[in-house]
């Protein structure tokens, strides 16, 4: 490895693009990499920088992520900026940090090396985050350090002689405010300097050996002193607030009252724009019903695809209300805190508090929560947590659930005006979700993934006020994979089902959907599935879910929609005539458990690296949906008598 | 414990001290990271360094971690963290009041 004094540098210099002949912006896209600790602004900064011209993307073979954006300059200049993970270090030892390392190296076959780095570092956290400086200077690439939060700096009464830092250093430092926009002139015309490729590497400096982090402190310590810092004074308004927020009473009590909070107001102030989609949806497809001619394309056009996509995006403004929640409190910092306090519980569980951030995602969306265990660094932590998060009532399973209980269970109070009886039923699916996950996790923890000791260390970030761009930035990114797959998985989905409905054509006519190719797969695995109360018809649902799970209300949607009952309320009661009471519950307890959902599956395949989880992870969920479902079945008939 | 006390009062180095027997307030600086190698470059990283000054402040609410001032900046470890890194009494001061 290298010990990066000044010599082992040479080997990795580009060459320097000052004395290579100018060449045309356009040759080969110029690309700057953003690093920087966690917590330092990197992701405000890029945003700033980039707008909604990026994307996030995954380096192959690894579970990392980055994102990549273009910054447009001066004179149609342009740079590909890309937003590395956050690090502590070059150290590869952690995955993240790993491909940190190996992109600004050079040494990934998939990735350009950088052209420049910028290195953003919290200014009021200098002393700690001047360690990576040396590290990204051993890269010889043209450099520039951002010291951001210099308003916060300010206010607390904190300094730092920046052209001291400069000069020490031998390379550009700027004092910015990626939150509050100042100081971004400078970085455009870095950038722009990168893209006439004008940039030089700094001369080399003495650096300290890497590998000794004491060391590399001690030297961060010695320039802090040359640069006259002084630390801010300590963010009274966080220890004020932590004071509240970690409070051995109160805390505990905000935390459920926002946890709670964050769940009512998905489900009541949805409601209407929910609403107000579905009438859209349905509405246009009547309209379109009325002005196209009678076809089977219009069939294929209406039945298939409208209503099959059109019953997913109806979901999509209860998804995004979930993930501005979980954007606030991530920006905030308050997430944080909220992990401290759900550690000792999720310890009890063989978990801890870092699996709280993904597991609370998981009830939006087990996608982004499994992308969210990165945070997680023990590995049996993490696959404990992706193994489980799919059980949390993801909002997928929402369409499923309320199409089952509004066609079967009376709307009657069951403690005054508080709670109905639908309401209750609802509450208990999740509640039995989530009594699933800790039974699993526990299980996993004692067995497949028992492990000792294992550590929680969590930097508390300052309190911040999260900014508009940033959480707009979140939902319009949300916004595009969910429609992204309505457009693509879902839409196959429709139509495959649409031409399996109307095949095999006998005499000119499309046969009775019971004779169709649909019918006949319903029809071929309607003896498994009997056990459970579940007709042919719910079974070709529980095949086509196995895309996704709201794919069922499409399904169902298609399938009476071919027989000629109207939609909407048609197919509540479509379903309650296709299914006793017994079935109904066994069908909510099959969605409760099962693992329906190809894009989940992918991501585990993604961030396990291999097929072993999940492969597991579908068995054990369908062994539990299986046999979870023939019980209540039993039980529910028993019951009713 | 209170044995423990007294040796803590007569002198910083010779008492075993970790940071899992201080309470909230109670300067004190860093000696020795009794944990894997692991672990231990990664609490580094976040400050815990041996010579740095740890302030032990709030517990989570009940129990099981607590939130250490370090470096400038505050990280929550687990009690089972926190009592295998060793630590001696700051000589020249003792409690500090918390804001």
């Amino acid at each position: 490895m290298s010990s990066c004094h000044r010599d082992s540098v040479e080997s990795n210099l580009l060459p320097n693009p000052s004395i290579a002949p100018p060449r045309a912006a356009h040759d080969r896209p110029i690309i700057v990499a953003i690093v920087g600790p966690p917590n330092s602004g990197k992701s405000t900064l890029f945003n700033r920088l980039t707008g909604l011209r990026q994307k996030v993307a995954n380096f192959p073979g690894v579970t990392v992520e980055h994102r990549m954006g273009k910054a447009k300059l001066k004179d149609q200049h342009e740079v590909f900026l890309v937003d590395l993970p956050g690090v502590y270090s070059l150290h590869p030892r952690a995955e993240d940090e790993q491909v940190t390392h190996d992109v600004l190296k050079g040494e990934r076959p998939d990735f350009p090396k950088p052209d420049a780095v910028i290195l953003i570092l919290d200014a009021t956290n200098l002393g700690r985050h001047l360690v990576l400086a040396a590290p990204i200077l051993s890269l010889g690439l043209p450099i520039l350090i951002l010291l951001n939060m210099a308003d916060d700096l300010a206010a607390r009464g904190g300094k730092v002689d920046v052209s001291a830092l400069a000069a020490e250093l031998n390379c550009p430092v700027t004092l910015i405010s990626a939150t509050k926009g100042i100081g971004i002139e400078s970085i455009q015309q870095f950038l722009l300097g990168t893209a006439v490729r004008l940039n030089a590497p700094p001369p080399r400096i003495e650096l300290p050996v890497l590998q000794d982090v004491p060391k590399c402190r001690q030297w961060a310590a010695k320039l802090g002193i040359r640069a006259s810092y002084k630390a801010p004074a300590p963010p009274l308004w966080t220890r004020r607030l932590d004071a509240i927020f970690l409070h051995p009473v109160a805390g505990p009590l905000i935390f459920l009252t926002i946890v709670i909070a964050v769940f009512q107001s998905i489900f009541s102030w949805a409601q209407p724009i929910m609403n107000g989609v579905q009438h859209f949806i349905l509405g246009s497809g009547l309209w379109m019903k009325s002005v196209l001619p009678d076809t089977p394309w219009r069939s294929l056009l209406i039945d298939g695809v409208w209503s099959g996509v059109g019953s997913v995006v109806v979901f999509l403004p209860q998804i995004l209300l979930l993930f501005l929640f979980i954007g606030i409190l991530e920006d905030s910092g308050y997430l944080a805190r909220a992990a401290l306090i759900a550690d000792r519980t999720m310890a009890k569980i063989g978990l801890q508090g870092k699996s709280f951030i993904p597991l609370l995602s998981a009830y939006a969306c087990a996608v982004p929560a499994i992308m969210a265990t990165r945070v997680i660094e023990n590995k049996r932590d993490r696959t404990a947590t992706i193994m489980i998060a799919p059980l949390m009532t993801c909002s997928a399973r929402l369409p499923v659930y309320t199409l089952v209980i509004a066609a079967f269970v009376p709307n009657i109070p069951v403690l005054g005006h508080f709670l109905s009886l639908p309401a209750a039923t609802m509450l208990s699916l999740y509640v039995l979700g989530f009594l699933a996950a800790i039974t699993i996790a526990r299980v996993l923890r004692s067995t497949v993934l028992r492990s000792g000791r294992s550590s929680f260390m969590l930097e508390m970030p300052p309190y911040r006020w999260p900014t508009w761009q940033s959480l707009a930035l979140r939902l319009i990114d949300r916004a595009r994979v969910f429609l992204r797959r309505a457009g693509t998985v879902i839409f196959s989905v429709a139509v495959v089902l649409w031409v399996l409905a109307h095949l095999p054509i006998h005499n000119g006519k499309t046969p009775p959907i019971e004779h169709s190719y649909a019918g006949m797969v319903g029809k071929t695995i309607e003896p498994a599935i009997k056990p459970l109360g579940f007709n042919w018809k719910i079974g070709i649902g529980l095949i086509t879910s196995l895309a996704a799970r709201e794919v069922i209300v499409g399904t169902l949607g298609t399938i009476y929609g071919i027989e000629g009952d109207e939609p909407s309320e048609g197919l509540q009661q479509a379903v309650h005539h296709d299914l006793s009471p017994a079935g109904a519950v066994a069908l909510l307890i099959f969605f409760a458990f099962a693992m329906q959902c190809f894009s989940t599956l992918a991501v585990v395949k993604r961030e396990t690296g291999g097929w072993k989880w999940p492969i597991f992870q579908f068995s054990y969920m369908l062994a539990l949906a299986y046999c979870g479902s023939w019980v209540a079945f039993h039980l529910t008939n028993y019951f009713l008598g | 414990m209170g044995r423990t006390k007294r040796a803590a009062n007569r002198g910083p180095v010779s008492t075993p001290l970790t940071l899992a027997d201080l309470r909230s307030g109670q300067r004190c600086v860093l000696d020795r990271l009794d944990v894997p190698e692991d672990t231990a470059r990664r609490l580094m990283e976040l400050g815990f360094l041996p010579g740095n000054e740890v302030i032990p402040a709030r517990r989570a609410p009940g129990g099981g971690a607590r939130v250490f001032r370090v470096d400038g900046s505050e990280v929550a470890l687990r009690n089972d963290t926190a009592k295998h890194i060793h630590v001696r009494r700051d000589p020249e001061s003792d409690l500090v009041v918390l804001p």
